[in-house]
């Protein structure tokens, strides 16, 4: 059913399906291409039917089964005629992913990570119905929605510089609150400052490999460092913010007459009421989100401290996989302004882009890839390459291979912890019985993945990370 | 009959829920999702909450009743096993669309905040109705143990079907 059309790119042919505007494009490799599902290549074709969807409806590497677009989907509409669709952000509104660096070496931490760990996994609540040690105001919450990291730095958790080295500054412009409802303000009050669960973590790792020299030094980064890593997303509030758009956006559907093949796939022409009002919430839980981090990161901080001193512990980078977003993008030769949907893929701006931190401009934006607890995580730079294929987009993750119900019934949570230690990895759970969802079988192996994204020039590989120590929900 | 059952799904939980009315499987169906997340048989009818809500479709129903039900387990941080469904269908002059999903003892953001834009949307169809009352108690650590974190219901292959004497929901929850 796919077109091999060059090294590492699938065509999903434009009469898959009826309504397509343009071909699919699954951006992988020969052999992670088999394991893609029907369903999955469905949902890219689905995503192709939309008004104003520019080139292709794109997967990456990682794709799989998701709800509206494929997890792994990237689509980019015209500002004039396309749409905006939460079905192409997800509940999980800016979920992300942030990388710290420390000045310690794999040797000073080792000794005591069980220490470490476990201060970190109390210290930073998470799992579900974990009450944050944060008591913020209405007033508060309002400012976290429209400046997001900006507001954590204010109020004390971080420096400057963190904002610096945040997508966006940590901040994306048009946060409208006026379109959050009071139910997303009462989710979101009580979690600023948790991690949440599923395949959330916070991770101590260890640098295990500088595979570019040149970039890891512009990253601060090199063998046997240890980092840490920190995966979570917009909490209740943006769940809420997009189970209340939805609802708005079936009706737009209705009203603007968009043909949809998937309820999920609700949406409204751009500059309309209710793709406007959309965008207004959505960013504002975006803004929450990269607060949320940044709190995250500052207990983080609080608990390294405690055993090592004024240590430095720099933000190397912070990166949103769930997202809306207006960027400008080079079409058929002339630039245009157009709506990039990310959904679970990362942006992976190349050199020179305005929006990259002055520090990365000349090489390109860290690109951060999360392994699952027993896997490797990678540090890539965004190349060249992803401006002309993808709009600027890499792969988020390893991608799911196994259905929970089948990781549950195949692993016991026990066991999975168990052999996670004899390889040098500890974790900590709310519930060892959730590892048994998590287990690192359940993923595609973070490698080929990655290895896609490299070889395509999407984006470089700079640098593996090899989990040491893992807090999860 | 069975209540409810698993569907294989790689990312997410689909459920297929079961009643022989609607009031039946409105009621599973928001079983399912909560026996995704944890053990129900563990919860306790301690405390009750009433729920009422207006769609103007039996799916649009479904999804704003298990999406409230949500919303009621993030911020009560309660659980829920037991459900008592009232459903009722009002004619279409009744339920302006501009009031769809409008809830009682619960903001809104559609008369508020959307106002105009969702007048026109109505289709001139028939509305629903829900009251129920749901039985559960607060989370209790020591004895309620998550697999799973249900973030939200979606509306991929989101259906509500008749088939023989039997009402039929698909869901998949998003975790």
């Amino acid at each position: 059913m796919l077109n091999k059309v060059d090294d590492y790119i699938y065509e999903v042919p434009q009469d898959r399906q009826k309504g397509m505007r343009v071909p699919g494009r699954i951006f992988i490799s020969d052999t992670l291409v088999d394991k893609v599902e029907e369903g999955t290549i469905d949902q890219v074709a689905n995503v192709a039917t939309l008004p104003g969807i520019v080139k292709y409806s794109m997967a990456m590497p990682d794709a799989h089964l998701g709800y509206g677009f494929p997890i792994g989907g990237v689509a980019a509409f015209r500002e004039d005629e396309g749409v905006i669709s939460p079905g192409g952000v997800g509940f999980d509104i800016n979920c992300g992913v942030r990388l710290l660096r420390t000045e310690l070496k794999a040797s000073q931490v080792t000794p005591i990570i069980s220490n470490l760990l476990e201060d970190l996994f109390h210290d930073i609540p998470s799992g579900v119905g974990a009450k944050s040690r944060l008591r913020i105001s209405d007033h508060e919450l309002e400012q976290v929605f429209t400046q997001g990291a900006g507001w954590a730095v204010d109020a004390g958790f971080g420096v400057k510089e963190d904002l610096e080295h945040c997508e966006e500054n940590g901040c994306l412009k048009g946060a409208d609150t006026k379109h959050v409802s009071l139910k997303a303000r009462k989710r979101g009050r009580p979690q600023l400052g948790t991690l949440g669960s599923g395949n959330h973590f916070l991770e101590i790792q260890r640098v295990d490999e500088i595979l570019d020299q040149d970039l890891a030094k512009k990253f601060g980064l090199f063998e046997g460092q240890i980092t840490v890593m920190i995966h979570c997303g917009s909490r209740g509030a943006g769940h809420q913010i997009c189970t209340d758009h939805l609802t708005v956006l079936n009706k737009a559907v209705q009203k603007y007459k968009i043909s949809i093949p998937d309820k999920q796939l609700a949406c409204a022409p751009l500059g309309t009421p209710e793709a406007e009002n959309y965008f207004g919430a959505m960013v504002s839980a975006a803004n929450y989100a990269w607060a949320n981090r940044q709190v995250i990161s500052h207990w983080t901080r609080e608990v390294f401290q405690r055993y090592f001193g004024d240590i430095e512990m720099d933000l190397v980078y912070d990166v949103a996989h769930n997202v809306a977003k207006i960027e400008e993008h080079e079409v058929d030769g002339s630039k245009e302004r157009l709506c990039v949907h990310r959904k679970g893929a990362t942006r992976a701006f190349g050199p020179g882009r305005p929006e990259i931190p002055k520090a990365y401009r000349d090489v390109g934006q860290p690109v951060l890839i999360p392994g699952s607890m027993g896997t490797a995580s990678y540090v890539l730079c965004g190349g060249e390459r992803a401006m002309e294929l993808t709009f600027g987009s890499a792969c988020h993750g390893a991608g799911r291979i196994m259905s929970r119900t089948k990781a549950k019934k195949t692993y016991s949570g026990l066991d999975v912890k168990d052999a996670l230690s004899k390889r040098g990895i500890k974790v900590m759970a709310t519930n060892p019985k959730m590892l048994a969802e998590e287990a690192p079988e359940v993923y595609k192996p973070s490698s080929e993945v990655v290895d896609v994204v490299h070889n395509l020039g999407i984006a470089r590989k700079v640098a593996k990370l090899m989990p040491l120590g893992v807090s999860k929900g | 009959m069975e209540p409810f059952q698993y569907l294989e799904h790689t990312a997410d939980v689909k459920f297929r829920a079961r009643g022989h009315s609607l009031e039946e499987m409105f009621g599973n169906s928001a079983l399912a999702m909560f026996n995704a997340m944890t053990d129900t048989s563990k919860v306790k009818n301690r405390e009750t909450w009433t729920i009422e809500l207006e769609s103007e479709s039996l799916e649009g129903l479904l999804y704003e009743w298990l999406s409230e039900l949500l919303y009621l387990f993030d911020v009560e941080l309660a659980l829920f096993a037991s459900f008592e469904v009232e459903l009722a269908q009002v004619g279409s002059k009744q339920v302006r669309p501009e009031q769809a999903g409008k809830q009682v003892g619960s903001e809104q953001m559609e008369t508020e905040q959307l106002g105009p834009t969702q007048s026109d949307s109505g289709t001139g169809s028939e509305g629903w109705k829900l009251k129920a009352r749901v039985g559960g108690e607060r989370i209790d650590p020591k004895r309620h143990f998550f697999e799973t974190e249900v973030k939200a219901v979606t509306l991929h292959q989101f259906e509500v079907a008749q088939e023989e004497n039997l009402w039929i929901a698909q869901v998949i929850l998003d975790v």
